[in-house]
């Protein structure tokens, strides 16, 4: 009997009895610097053809919906924060928005123009990080460097207005957490200048790129009829040539009120979907542009009838007992979100009892404001949309973001969905990566821009 | 096509199959009767009047602990469809006992079904039938019982076994 050497098994070389004609089983992942998810692609190789791939996710499954059914609607908010962790503003909002469909109330003006902003910043985030991650797969580190950076201007907008970072838990059933701070636009406004300048240097270097064109173009097609039968939204179907987008097709918030185009790509590859981002970006500094024109409230005038007090010193005073007049001196916003200002957050939280938290200046200094804050606070009241299921879809960055919440007319939701845009892809995988090279498979994945987060769960 | 002439062609094809049709909350949802089940998708599918030609998603709903709902039918396959040529959407339902819990499989009209339909039986138990590979999808295979399930407690812990290779 032949002997059969280590380099015949793994190089699949020889003939006959030995490895010969016998395809490599390649695991890429679960761990892998290649792959920025986690995520197991176990790859059938017949040379460096890959033949037939197997998708094994659920490495990052944390019971996101079980843990949702335990709370309170606002409960979910931070664990919706961990669905897209690169673009959680879009996750927080949505589901936000389906709860609100189920309550039947309409959040402020304001509170829509704010919604949109964010959005569409944590989408330059997320594409910024897509792009940027999988050039430098390729090899263009600058580009990572570059697109960071400018994912760093915007991420300091992030921080402004909600404090942090990543986990923002900025949206709230009703509205958002706090106002936006004072002179925001003028930040957004230079900040996305800046980012215009790092896209432009970015497109100078990739977009005809040699090396990157020869590597993208062709690579991980998939035609639209294809993409439809996968459920496939967002970028990767656009770039294959459907203008699907759900702020167009079913506009909500005030997306029918700013103007912008869908950017489409005939091609169905990689390189398109590089395009459809870039342009993408572009199109969503232009929505945010116009929100941050015609959002009304404008800037915070406070009234300064009296002296202003810090938020933290009116909530002592508050429980002091040192009440009088409390609730005609204006306060001032604290951008850390310690404490609000009572008029900036009327106007982007609902007006809506049955949802909406008083400030803490109403709460610790009127009986009414104390009951308000009670009713929504206490074990078992809430609040308590009646019963009934919803199912709400905004455009997240990554495609379609659908929540499909089902309510039994409690204070918990009775099961929370999420739909989420980067599982159709994931699944259409092994049709992008078979009969393609094995170079190949982390371009592509690169391209689908797969979170962990929302894909699990 | 709005969303009541979308029921209305529903009624009209399937007729008692449909079990409940209506709007709430200004969407349009069917519950259709299992055995149909398949059919009512390849109708809402091919039909160019309606042209559901995208399987947005796929779920279920446990309703063992739903106020006024504990002895009825355990389970709600839920379908959500969406038409791109007419920017319509229709929620379709299908009711499943605990006993037998077997829903015919759409992945011979939607590829995506696949992936949906594995979640569901991984997070819920419910078979379905004619689908080529049914495994868990989130969960590891070791793993035991269906955690979305109201019967499930969400303090139980089950050791974590790495995949076999």
């Amino acid at each position: 009997m032949a002997q059969t050497t280590t380099r015949e098994i793994f190089l699949g070389e020889g003939s006959g009895t030995g490895g010969g004609g016998q395809n490599l089983h390649v695991n890429i992942g679960p761990q892998h610097p290649a792959m920025h998810g986690i995520i197991r692609i176990l790859a059938e190789l017949d040379g460096e053809t890959v033949v037939k791939t197997d998708v094994e996710i659920g490495y990052l499954h944390r019971a996101f919906e079980k843990e949702c059914e335990i709370g309170g609607y606002n409960n979910a908010i931070p664990y919706t924060d961990r669905l897209n962790y690169v673009s959680p503003l879009i996750n927080n909002f949505g589901y936000a928005a389906a709860v609100e469909k189920l309550l039947g109330i309409e959040v402020t003006e304001r509170c829509k123009y704010i919604r949109v902003v964010m959005s569409e910043i944590s989408r330059i985030c997320d594409h910024l990080t897509c792009i940027g991650a999988s050039a430098m797969e390729l090899g263009a580190i600058t580009v990572f460097l570059y697109m960071i950076k400018a994912r760093e201007f915007l991420w300091e907008l992030v921080e402004d207005v909600t404090g942090a970072r990543l986990t923002i838990s900025y949206g709230r059933v009703g509205g958002v957490r706090a106002d936006l701070p004072d002179g925001f636009a003028e930040k957004a406004r230079k900040a996305f200048k800046e980012t215009r300048e790092v896209l432009d240097e970015v497109d100078r270097l990739l977009t005809g790129n040699r090396i990157f064109m020869d590597r993208m173009i062709g690579v991980g097609v998939l035609s639209a009829e294809e993409s439809i039968a996968y459920g496939i939204t967002g970028p990767l179907l656009r770039a294959a040539g459907v203008a699907y987008d759900v702020r167009k097709a079913h506009p909500y918030w005030v997306y029918d009120r700013v103007e912008f185009e869908v950017p489409t790509r005939p091609a169905g590859d990689n390189y398109a979907r590089y395009l459809v981002r870039m342009a993408e970006m572009a199109q969503s500094m232009r929505i945010a542009e116009q929100a941050l024109a015609d959002m009304p409230g404008g800037a915070i005038n406070v009234d300064f009838e009296g002296r202003p007090i810090d938020p933290a010193s009116y909530v002592d005073r508050g429980k002091q007992g040192k009440t009088e007049g409390l609730l005609l001196v204006p306060v001032t916003l604290s951008p850390n979100l310690e404490g609000q200002n009572q008029r900036a957050l009327e106007r982007v939280l609902t007006h809506d009892k049955r949802v909406a938290l008083p400030p803490k200046e109403t709460t610790y200094g009127s009986i009414e404001g104390l009951m308000n804050h009670f009713m929504l606070i206490m074990e078992g009241y809430g609040i308590r949309p009646p019963a009934g299921e919803v199912y709400l879809p905004v455009e997240g960055a990554n495609g379609e973001l659908g929540f499909y919440v089902v309510s039994d007319g409690s204070d918990r939701p009775y099961r929370v969905h999420c739909r989420p845009p980067c599982l159709p892809p994931l699944a259409a995988l092994p049709r992008m990566l078979e009969g393609g090279m094995v170079a190949d498979v982390v371009p592509t994945f690169g391209s689908v821009n797969m979170i962990g987060g929302e894909l699990d769960r | 096509m709005d969303g009541e002439r979308i029921l209305a062609r529903l009624r009209e094809r399937f007729g008692p199959a449909v079990l409940e049709a209506g709007s709430p909350f200004g969407q349009s949802t069917a519950v259709v009767d299992r055995g149909v089940l398949r059919e009512a998708l390849d109708f809402c599918k091919v039909d160019p009047d309606l042209g559901f030609d995208m399987l947005v998603d796929l779920t279920a709903v446990d309703y063992l602990k739903f106020p006024g709902r504990e002895d009825g039918p355990r389970f709600e396959v839920v379908y959500h469809l969406y038409s791109l040529p007419h920017n319509q959407r229709l929620r379709l339902k299908v009711r499943v006992e605990e006993e037998g819990a077997v829903v015919p499989s759409a992945t011979p009209l939607w590829p995506i079904a696949n992936w949906l339909e594995r979640e569901v039986w991984d997070m819920f138990g419910i078979r379905f039938e004619g689908h080529p590979d049914l495994r868990r999808l989130l969960m590891y295979e070791e793993f035991e019982g269906h955690p979305l399930r109201k019967d499930y407690p969400i303090e139980r812990r089950q050791p974590l076994i790495g995949p076999r290779n």
